[in-house]
């Protein structure tokens, strides 16, 4: 099996998809000439031309909104933003007119749309462009919400996402970009909804997403090593919640770390472990253990950042913890 | 009137722009005037029907604005897009929409144009090209620049007519959607239902720079200003900016002058303004103007509109009738519509057994 980068993957998957359905284009900020402000849409102008990939002024409004009205009269818009802290311009459009229109015209109009782009901290840019806004947008009825770990996932989910017919928030994440890792050749669809094993364990159960999983995976692997199993479940796709998958692992492992990325206020972890305690609870050895980013905004210096963000020490603190 | 400096786009058709208008036949001329006494009628009903408390939330009535919806949309073809924020009874009505699933839709019954989901700012007709019914001041701009967007792509043919009110205009979005419109070249009318006030701020504490249809110059787009009291006036100008936007696929502002007589919305008691500046502006009603020029014409007389007038009332009484008698929507409906069918992928169960 080829291995090729996650953000070979993604462009894989637009070119795949773009070739299969003239209704789909591709349109965000430096996605066509400049070739992506992170290389992802790289030689898609050149393939298919300025009709179907489209650099947009720096009007994230704009050209939200524009998405959103031409998937209501029928094309098949991916937007880009540069980064999903960008997506905050944009908030009202993104909620109220892609997560509400299906719903308030009595289902006549519906919008398949993709907003795609880097989501996440830990690149030294600061508070304004470091969020991970998965939990603001799964608090959205109508929004699906996706965050691959992996470039099979980010493929094969992205191409699924085009595909829904419904407005999906694709959540990539930009440390991620470089990441290499098999991905099958092919026409290959992975399910929207549905969570995977990436390392399996009798012990505990860890759930994380995005890059969050890969210092999970980090973490059992040096668990492993103490002699304890650890189970890593990648949510893959945050909202709908693959609770099933979840259920069945900490009913094996009767423990759960969670660990993800945003912050912990009503972070997904909160919903996932509200739904543990209230469908698991007699399973459970020790209480649910969330391990988040801080509660703070997220600083600039190194080590302060790094103090921030969820990490390979503090889930292993964490595990340690729901086993004694 | 006017025009703006920057509308040399508009020049090649400045001869005369009753040329872009067939002639209308007195059948054709009395049907605005039914489509204005329709919406005046039916928003009358709907006042009644939310002072009942039959309607809840907001209703913001159109009373006084009628020819604009009519005027502009009479120039439309049946498969170009309206889109609208939430004043959006007239242009419901003007676009086609069955006045019975309308009312149905403010009394938030199953028989409602939105299923009762929707309510007064949120009216969606697909089959009539209506694209809503947006409740957030200037966020449905982006949206009619998408459908012109989607017309110019497929190449069907389209244009679009996006509304907003003065109040709107100051909302980023709305700039936005000006710059791209021009930039891109997307067949879309803007056009400004200005009339005077923004809930209870007037234009002059809201807006710099007036007219507002100047703010069309900064884009390099066409503009142009019509008398929204004036049905012919609204048509004749709305068809140079259709023509605009069809043959050369350039956008247009309009700005076009009106005035509502009812409060911004119903639970307004309208302190903000005096029943002289009301009755000042009720002197040039679009329906009494223009039921003197079909007079004048010799198309109509009295009795004729009288007739018309009370079959405007009979519809609005019947569609009161029918939302009153419709079924409030069955409880499973709630988690209908949300997700639409996927035919290309595997499905979702969306509510899994343990989501509670």
């Amino acid at each position: 099996m080829p291995e090729i980068l996650y953000r070979e993957a993604l462009n894989q998957a637009m070119a795949e998809e773009m070739e299969r359905d003239d209704r789909v284009f591709l349109m965000g900020e430096e996605v066509a000439e400049y070739n992506g402000a992170y290389k992802v849409s790289e030689g898609l102008l050149k393939k298919f031309g300025p009709k179907r990939v489209i650099d947009t002024p720096i009007s994230e409004c704009g050209f939200t909104g524009l998405g959103i009205g031409a998937a209501m009269h029928g094309l098949r818009p991916i937007v880009e933003f540069m980064t999903w802290s960008f997506s905050l311009v944009t908030f009202d459009q993104i909620v109220n007119n892609a997560g509400q229109i299906r719903y308030m015209s009595g289902g006549q109009f519906s919008v398949p749309i993709v907003f795609r782009g880097c989501s996440g901290g830990g690149l030294r840019v600061g508070a304004t462009h470091s969020h991970t806004p998965e939990n603001w947008y799964a608090g959205v009825p109508a929004l699906t919400v996706i965050s691959p770990a992996f470039p099979d996932d980010a493929k094969g989910l992205l191409k699924s996402a085009i595909r829904s017919n419904n407005p999906v928030c694709f959540l990539e994440n930009e440390k991620l970009y470089g990441f290499k890792g098999e991905v099958p050749e092919g026409d290959i669809l992975v399910p929207i909804g549905k969570a995977k094993i990436r390392r399996e364990g009798g012990d505990i159960t860890l759930v994380a997403n995005s890059l969050s999983t890969h210092i999970a995976l980090a973490a059992a692997e040096k668990l492993a090593a103490e002699g304890i199993h650890a189970e890593v479940v990648d949510l893959r796709t945050i909202k709908p919640l693959d609770f099933e998958t979840i259920a069945e692992s900490v009913s094996k492992t009767n423990r759960l770390v969670i660990v993800e990325e945003n912050k912990p206020f009503c972070g997904w972890g909160a919903q996932v472990a509200y739904q543990v305690q209230r469908e698991l609870f007699d399973e459970l050895d020790s209480p649910v253990i969330r391990v988040t980013g801080l509660d703070v905004p997220q600083p600039y210096n190194s080590f302060l950042e790094d103090e921030v963000m969820p990490s390979e020490m503090r889930i292993i603190e964490a595990v340690r913890e729901s086993l004694a | 009137m006017p025009t703006t400096k920057t509308s040399q786009k508009k020049s090649s058709f400045n001869e005369g722009s009753t040329k872009l208008l067939p002639q209308q036949s007195p059948g054709d001329r009395l049907d605005l005037l039914k489509q204005m006494l329709l919406i005046r009628r039916f928003e009358e009903k709907a006042a009644q029907a939310a002072t009942q408390k039959k309607i809840k939330g907001f209703c913001h009535l159109y009373i006084g604005q009628e020819a604009l919806a009519v005027g502009t949309i009479s120039v439309l073809n049946p498969h170009d897009g309206v889109i609208t924020a939430y004043r959006d009874h007239g242009h419901g009505l003007a676009r086609g929409m069955c006045p019975q699933a309308c009312m149905a839709e403010l009394f938030g019954k199953a028989t409602g144009c939105s299923r009762g989901k929707g309510g007064s700012m949120h009216f969606f007709d697909a089959k009539k090209h209506f694209y809503g019914g947006h409740g957030i001041v200037g966020g449905q701009t982006p949206l009619g620049l998408g459908i012109a967007f989607s017309q110019k792509y497929k190449g069907d043919g389209g244009v679009t007519l996006c509304y907003l009110g003065d109040g709107a205009v100051n909302q980023g979005p709305f700039h936005e959607s000006l710059n791209l419109a021009a930039l891109w070249k997307l067949p879309i009318i803007y056009i400004i239902e200005n009339n005077e006030w923004s809930m209870g701020t007037s234009l002059a504490r809201s807006s710099a720079g007036l007219p507002l249809v100047n703010r069309a110059q900064a884009y390099d787009m066409a503009g142009i200003v019509a008398d929204g009291m004036d049905v012919d006036d609204v048509r004749a100008k709305t068809a140079e900016a259709v023509h605009l936007a069809r043959t050369e696929s350039q956008p247009t502002l309009m700005e076009i002058k009106t005035y509502r007589y009812r409060g911004h919305s119903m639970s307004d008691p309208g302190s903000y303004r005096t029943k002289e500046e009301i009755e000042k502006h009720k002197q040039h009603d679009p329906i009494l103007t223009y039921r003197s020029r079909l007079m004048e014409e010799g198309i109509m007389d009295n009795p004729t509109f009288d007739q018309l007038d009370a079959e405007a009332q009979k519809i609005s009484q019947e569609a009161y009738d029918f939302a009153e008698k419709s079924p409030e929507p069955e409880l499973e409906t709630l988690w209908e519509d949300i997700f639409t069918p996927e035919d290309q992928i595997p499905p979702l169960e969306h509510r899994g057994r343990f989501h509670r």
